[in-house]
């Protein structure tokens, strides 16, 4: 099995997000995902997925309205 | 691993009350992010509107007046007057700022009063359920437009960056946008360079952002974005307006 060295990984803080689907249309990676999954307000809400090359670039955060995520960067995991 | 993108300090932790997709969500934190940036914390005085800004007292962990509907320009001219050291900070919606505000914010800009605005320009009255704005555009449905705004009834979407620049008193007049990532990117510069003509004294500084209203345009965050990209930013093109030398 070939593993991807891990330049980055996000966080996502599920109480904060509402489904918008900003980060994951814009991720260049295609790291996040909606799920089924209902936080306490009511919003599906999007999950990060190790293992698809994420490189910390941050995109997904700049344009997260609810400024749920935290990235990271360089180094190994 | 080092990290690279954490919530701003002078954002506190309460959960924003925007709907999902709503530009004011973003404004807000390009905002925080220049006050921590620029180290403004003690010194920026923030004055809140009616309409769906009006909260931002709950999420700037710094001084915010309230002002009445329309009057930030006002309430901001007073504000400066006596403490001119400050910089002094009026975030406003289009209906707020373009329309019951029409006098204060044309007034206060021909006085070239040392001010910055915000002016989040989405196109409806927000916060009271999508009545047309001055910036709705022709054609487009509203519940006071059922059929589409008809410029021989209800005249025509109003430019303000292009009305205010005819005014002496005026000296940064930009129109950006928070529907994609360089287009938030370019935002963010531009608040910087509005606070920094405020701080040179330059005159009157305004920031027009075209902010999707998903909830009021009836459409998913996404088609909001692309409704910015496609139609809105034709009505009112992104760019430089006016800049006089900082
Ligand atoms: C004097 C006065 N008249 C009317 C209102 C009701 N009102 C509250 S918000 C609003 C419109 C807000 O629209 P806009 O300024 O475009 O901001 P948005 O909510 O779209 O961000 C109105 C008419 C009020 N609060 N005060
Ligand atoms: S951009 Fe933010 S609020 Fe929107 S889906 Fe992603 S994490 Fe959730
Ligand atoms: S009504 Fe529109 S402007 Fe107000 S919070 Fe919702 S999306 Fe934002």
């Amino acid at each position: 099995m070939v593993t991807q060295a891990t330049k980055g990984y996000i966080e996502i803080d599920q109480e904060r997000c509402k489904g918008c689907s900003f980060c994951i249309e814009y991720c260049p990676k295609k790291a996040i995902f909606l799920t089924d999954k209902l936080n306490l307000k009511g919003y599906f809400v999007a999950t990060y997925k190790e293992g698809n090359g994420c490189t910390g670039c941050a995109i997904c955060a700049i344009v997260c309205p609810e400024v749920a995520i935290e990235v990271y960067r360089g180094g190994t995991a | 691993m080092k990290k690279v993108y954490s919530r701003p300090k002078s954002l506190k932790p309460a959960h924003f009350h925007y709907c999902p997709g709503c530009g004011h969500s973003i404004v807000n934190r390009l905002i925080a992010e220049v006050i921590d940036e620029m180290n403004l914390g003690d010194k920026i005085i923030c004055v809140a509107p009616a309409g769906c800004g009006m909260l931002i007292y709950n999420y700037f962990d710094v001084d915010c007046l309230e002002s009445a509907h329309g009057r930030g320009a006002a309430v901001a001219t007073g504000i400066k007057r006596v403490r001119p050291d400050n910089l002094v900070v009026s975030y406003q919606g289009d209906g707020d700022l373009a329309a019951i505000g029409t006098a204060e914010s044309f007034h206060a800009a021909n006085r070239g009063e040392n001010i910055t605005i915000i002016f989040v320009n989405n196109g409806v009255y927000g916060m009271t359920g999508g009545q047309m704005a001055p910036t709705t555009i022709l054609d487009q449905v509203t519940t006071t437009t059922p059929v589409g705004r008809i410029s021989e009834k209800a005249g025509h979407p109003v430019r303000m960056c292009e009305v205010l620049a005819v005014l002496d008193g005026t000296s940064y007049l930009e129109r950006v946008a928070v529907h994609k990532p360089a287009a938030i990117v370019a935002t963010k510069k531009a608040l910087v360079k509005a606070f920094q003509h405020q701080m040179n004294k330059t005159g009157f500084s305004m920031v027009e952002i075209l902010s999707p209203c998903p909830t009021n345009w009836k459409m998913d965050p996404l088609q909001a974005c692309k409704w910015v990209e496609d139609v809105m930013s034709k009505q009112f093109p992104i760019g430089l307006v006016k800049e006089v030398q900082c």
